[in-house]
């Protein structure tokens, strides 16, 4: 990309050029001001905000005045409640990277075909996600209400013989009782990623491996999975990034309970920061959740760095 | 490489300057947006034949998000700015969880509104620390003041910086056919006989006590009843005060007793099927639909249980008794736990928003608390226009109170409430024994 500059100069010998040039540099730059703007105010300088009132001893009320260093921090490594959280948010992201994922290039693989109303599967898939999530959650606590009369998949089990779960009151069910509600509210977005990434392959390829005697698997497997490879490293991402934020769901059906059972650090911090007032602790929280994304996100790229097949991106 | 770096730094110098300029005119924004309203104002003036006095805006927020309550408040506040037409009042309302959430980052800017919900105590004594709610105590003097009770609730080191509207108490509502079905035919007063009629009830096959302890507070309420009828108002106090005063600690045997006679109740499967896990609607809705005999509630229990039930109508036959007294206690039967609701004022309140909350504690608005069944009011002489006769045994139940005390969350500070909800909850999934949830609660209140 770097030019000489006796190089430039030949080829660009007008002065009316130069100015064009600059004038096309200058319509960029104040085309994204606003937007750079925006994200400085409302993402850049909340963080510092944030790193700055992780280090006091502070209710929100009033201006920050008791500094306590690093304490936060150590209070929330050592906390095995916030360890709990980790734990479960490692649960999550594992499930879904093995299920989740799976399930819907299955999925998307399955609607991008010719099939009879593929449109309509593709509208049911996606249509948990376009649900809102505390409308979801409501709807999936009454689904686990434990009374057979009232929740419907207690009433299924009673019917087929079967006795009732507790799924959200019971604390060794209820992580897995979330991680259905989030895989079928996640899946269908994944989903769409895929149907992208698949309408990106040239038939021709897969045209050619049939003319050469592939069928449908193997097809799959080495043709359509690897041209799909850029599409899932996004994919992943976005399942990884989303599981550690997640929020809405957990906290509406559960608040994290019973006892921290399906505790997440998203809901830890909420806790913290505005159910007990510790802007502080809660500050802190937000932090360590922060820099885990971000070092996750930076290693991810790093260790996937391989470019795609088909943009070579 | 370079050429695009430079592109960057020059992008990020222009949007420093930028913001830079956004800085400046802050400081005259206030006077920019208040132009319009003055000459909104102007307009209307005319209308007017007097000069009318300088036009008033008075910010409220509360969380009757509900009827009889929503509307009610805001005929109040119509009836008021027709009757002071320089008033504007404009009214924020909340559900409670996004009330405390917003009210807490708006007075980190120091926003806060002339008027809002407050449960006193706790709480309010961090407000008025940070400075953030104005000292009432002479407005109250004389005709106002005496006409209301339990001001204390909201009075900081004698000062006054709200009032309340409506106090109310937590008791056990039943179910009369229920208990008839099992054969019981008294309400129990003392512990072991409740938890024999929780035995005849569950024997008969039905579910003594509905909880929502998935929202944790329904719960903590019986073991904070049960510490209030073990160790009495003393235990409380002297775990609650703070500095030289505090001769007691939730270690006491009070709090562990509590602990361990709540397990009782979880040991004996006397709660509904998946109460770890319920809400306190889902709670109600059990209670409502006659799926179980009892519930801890206060108030407000009748009309969630009726909103929650499956018909409509909830429970047809309704009963309501007092905890029943701990054999051996200090605490009375006729000791209750409650609280209510009251109206703080903000630091930066105009005298009218007084004015308005006098109006709205006056005689003829507490009557109208009382008979559509909003709380239970607390100007003297309204009680009388209770029309609901559940709200009459509670209001009973507090006018006969022997020692009124007010709910543990709202005396402590504000996290303390979030602090002794999670430990307890540890009793009822019996992940912790009641030492360690009130040793929990202890470190967690030293560290506040």
């Amino acid at each position: 990309m770097q030019s000489n500059p006796a190089q430039a100069k030949s080829l660009y010998p007008k002065p009316s050029g130069q100015s064009r040039k600059l004038k096309d540099r200058l319509v960029i730059i104040l085309f994204l001001l606003p937007a750079l703007v925006i994200f400085l105010l409302f993402v850049i300088y909340p963080i510092f905000r944030s790193v700055y009132y992780s280090t006091f001893d502070w209710k929100g009320l009033g201006a920050a005045t008791h500094n306590i260093g690093l304490e936060n921090y150590r209070k929330i490594l050592v906390d095995a409640v916030f360890q709990k959280s980790v734990v479960n948010v490692i649960i999550i992201i594992v499930l879904s990277l093995v299920l989740q994922l799976p399930a819907a290039i299955i999925l998307s693989t399955m609607v991008s075909r010719d099939l009879p109303g593929r449109a309509m599967f593709r509208t049911i898939f996606f249509l948990p996600y376009v649900i809102s999530e505390v409308n979801a959650a409501i709807m999936w606590m009454l689904l686990y209400s434990p009374e057979p009369e009232r929740g419907f998949i207690n009433g299924v089990l009673v019917a087929l013989g079967g006795s009732p779960v507790n799924w959200l009151a019971d604390m060794k069910i209820v992580l897995f009782a979330v991680f259905i509600v989030l895989t079928w509210k996640y899946f269908g977005f994944h989903m769409l990623l895929y149907l992208t990434g698949l309408q990106n392959i040239p038939s021709e390829i897969e045209e050619a491996a049939r003319m050469d005697g592939a069928n449908s698997f193997q097809n799959f497997w080495y043709i359509t999975l690897p041209l799909l490879s850029g599409t899932i490293r996004t994919s992943v991402q976005m399942s990884v990034l989303g599981s550690i934020q997640q929020f809405i769901l957990v906290w509406v059906m559960t608040k994290g309970g019973p006892v921290n059972a399906s505790e997440v650090m998203a809901t830890y911090m909420y806790r913290f920061g505005f159910v007990r007032f510790q802007f502080g602790y809660g500050s802190a929280v937000a932090i360590i959740m922060f820099l885990i994304c971000v070092i996750f996100s930076l290693l991810y790229r790093q260790l996937t760095n391989k470019p795609d097949y088909l943009t070579g991106l | 490489m370079t050429k695009k770096l430079l592109a960057l730094i020059s992008v990020v110098i222009i949007a420093t300057l930028l913001l830079a300029a956004c800085g400046t005119p802050a400081t005259q924004a206030p006077a920019a947006t208040e132009a319009p309203a003055a000459t909104a104002a102007a307009t209307e003036a005319p209308a007017a034949t007097e000069a009318a006095a300088e036009p008033v805006v008075i910010t409220w927020w509360h969380i009757t998000t509900k009827d009889p309550g929503l509307t009610e408040f805001q005929k109040m506040a119509d009836d008021y700015m027709a009757a002071h037409p320089n008033v504007k009042i404009e009214i924020t309302v909340l559900e409670n969880e996004a009330f405390k959430t917003k009210l807490t980052t708006v007075m980190q800017s120091g926003e806060v509104p002339d008027i809002f919900q407050s449960w006193g105590q706790g709480g309010m004594i961090e407000q008025v620390n940070a400075g953030l709610l104005k000292d009432i105590t002479a407005d109250l003097k004389g005709e106002w003041g005496d006409s209301l009770g339990a001001l204390d609730a909201f009075a900081v080191d004698g000062k006054n910086y709200g009032v309340p509207w409506d106090m109310g108490a937590v008791t056990f509502w039943y179910n009369k056919d229920l208990f008839a079905k099992a054969g019981i035919t008294t309400v129990p007063t003392t512990w072991s006989e409740f938890l024999a009629d929780c035995e005849t009830l569950k024997k008969a096959g039905i579910t003594p006590i509905s909880v929502g302890e998935g929202d944790k507070w329904p719960g903590m309420h019986i073991w904070a009843y049960l510490v209030s009828r073990i160790g009495g108002a003393e235990a409380f106090s002297a775990a609650a005060a703070t500095g030289a005063a505090r001769t007691g600690s939730f270690n006491d045997e009070a709090f562990v007793k509590a602990g361990y006679e709540l397990k009782k109740l979880v040991d004996g499967g006397y709660f509904q099927e998946g109460f770890l896990g319920a809400t306190h609607d889902q709670m109600n809705a059990t209670f409502g639909n006659g799926e179980a005999a009892m519930e801890l509630g206060g108030q407000w229990s009748p009309s969630v249980e009726k909103a929650n039930s499956a018909d409509g109508v909830g429970v047809k036959n309704m009963g309501m008794f007092n905890f029943p007294a701990v054999e051996g206690g200090a605490g009375k039967v006729t000791d209750i736990v409650g609280g209510g609701n009251g109206f703080a004022i903000g630091k930066n309140a105009p005298p009218e928003a007084i004015d308005f909350v006098k109006y709205l504690t006056n005689l003829d608005n507490q009557k109208i608390v009382a008979s559509t069944g909003m709380g239970i009011p607390v100007a003297k002489g309204a009680a009388a226009s209770i029309a609901d006769p559940n709200m009459v045994m509670v209001a009973d139940a507090v006018a006969n109170s022997t020692y009124y005390q007010l709910y543990f969350d709202q005396v402590l500070p504000s996290a303390m409430g979030s602090i002794i909800n999670d430990a307890v909850q540890k009793i009822f999934a019996g992940t912790a024994t009641p030492e360690e949830v009130c040793a929990e609660i202890e470190a967690g209140f030293l560290a506040q």
